[in-house]
């Protein structure tokens, strides 16, 4: 087994591409994920704002999730 | 084709395929690691460190693809106006810039026990390095500007005059000496790769890139939120001021004008 990590003495070398590349998509997966979840919340209440000040409009907005 | 640029269009089509594609993307990834680490052979020359270019050559190669995506995206949201053309665009750069900074760093930390140094000046990892700043500089434009318009016109002729870029990092290892290795997979005479490297290296080609879908869906999405939101904030403001207006019809030249020119 430490010989599978050592990976013929450049263990560090190669752990540290894979780590380093995990790291980096799953960072921009996640900062995606966060960005979109916090524009959803965003949209919403000023559509929920919107509708509340102007309930003859807000027809043709709706469609859109 | 403009009816794809409506947030409601897009969302109908890519839902149910987002989650097939995560999953294809997670399965393809975890098959690939697997034969790249453990059920393929060591290079008789570079030992293990050839595992290193199961995640390199596909980051360069996401680097490169992500780039002529962006670079189409941006002809043709200047020719047709496209909105979900520049709205691709914008939501590629970032993966592009992501990868392209993964295939540098990965191929320093294989140069330095291969090659003796972490970085040399030479054709490849300059035009690799010139990549990157293309998508940085690509990002800052566009956001550089209030109107967003404007600044996807400025970021979609930056994307395409790069683009010239692109063949130089593809051939720049035949055109000039170099030491990096020349192609091997793309090649006239057929992949000079074993096969049994060529299984992970595939595998980890084709889940980077369903990967680099699965992003791209998702930033899509929330640069269609943004575009909304930007809307209703416009219309809000609008709305107060016509609310003001009725009240005071007098003061709405007056009122309009001071808005117009802060």
């Amino acid at each position: 087994m430490s010989e599978f990590f050592a990976m013929g003495g450049y263990g560090s070398y190669i752990w540290g591409s894979y780590a380093i590349t995990a790291i980096a998509m799953i960072a921009l997966l996640v900062a995606t994920l966060r960005g979109l979840r916090a524009s959803r919340i965003e949209r919403q209440q000023l559509e929920a704002v919107l509708q509340s000040r102007r309930p003859r409009k807000n027809k043709k907005a709706d469609k859109t999730s | 084709m403009h009816r794809f640029a409506k947030p409601s269009v897009f969302l109908k089509f890519t839902d149910p395929v987002l989650p097939w594609l995560a999953g294809v993307t997670a399965l393809l990834i975890a098959t690939g690691l697997y034969f790249a680490l453990f059920a393929s052979p060591i290079d008789y020359q570079q030992g293990d460190t050839v595992r290193i270019m199961y995640i390199h050559v596909p980051a360069a190669w996401m680097g490169l693809f992500c780039y002529v995506g962006m670079a189409i995206c941006g002809a043709m949201s200047l020719i047709w106006k496209h909105p979900l053309a520049d709205i691709c665009a914008r939501a590629t750069a970032p993966i592009g810039a992501t990868f392209t900074a993964l295939c540098l760093i990965t191929g320093s930390l294989w140069g330095e026990p291969m090659w003796g140094t972490w970085w040399v000046w030479d054709a490849r990892l300059t035009s690799m390095l010139i990549l990157l700043f293309l998508y940085l500089g690509y990002i800052a434009l566009v956001n550089a500007f209030d109107d967003p318009e404007r600044g996807s016109k400025a970021g979609s002729a930056l994307a395409l005059i790069g683009a010239v870029n692109v063949p130089i990092v593809k051939f720049s290892v035949d055109w000039w000496n170099t030491l990096h290795q020349p192609a091997s997979i793309v090649r006239m005479d057929g992949p000079s790769v074993d096969p049994s490297m060529q299984v992970p290296l595939a595998l980890m080609i084709l889940g980077f890139t369903c990967y680099y879908f699965v992003v791209l869906i998702l930033r899509v999405r929330l640069e269609l939120n943004e575009r909304r939101i930007r809307a209703l904030q416009l219309s809000g403001m609008f709305d107060q001021r016509s609310d003001q207006d009725s009240n005071n019809e007098q003061n709405y030249d007056a009122g309009h004008n001071a808005e117009a020119k802060p």
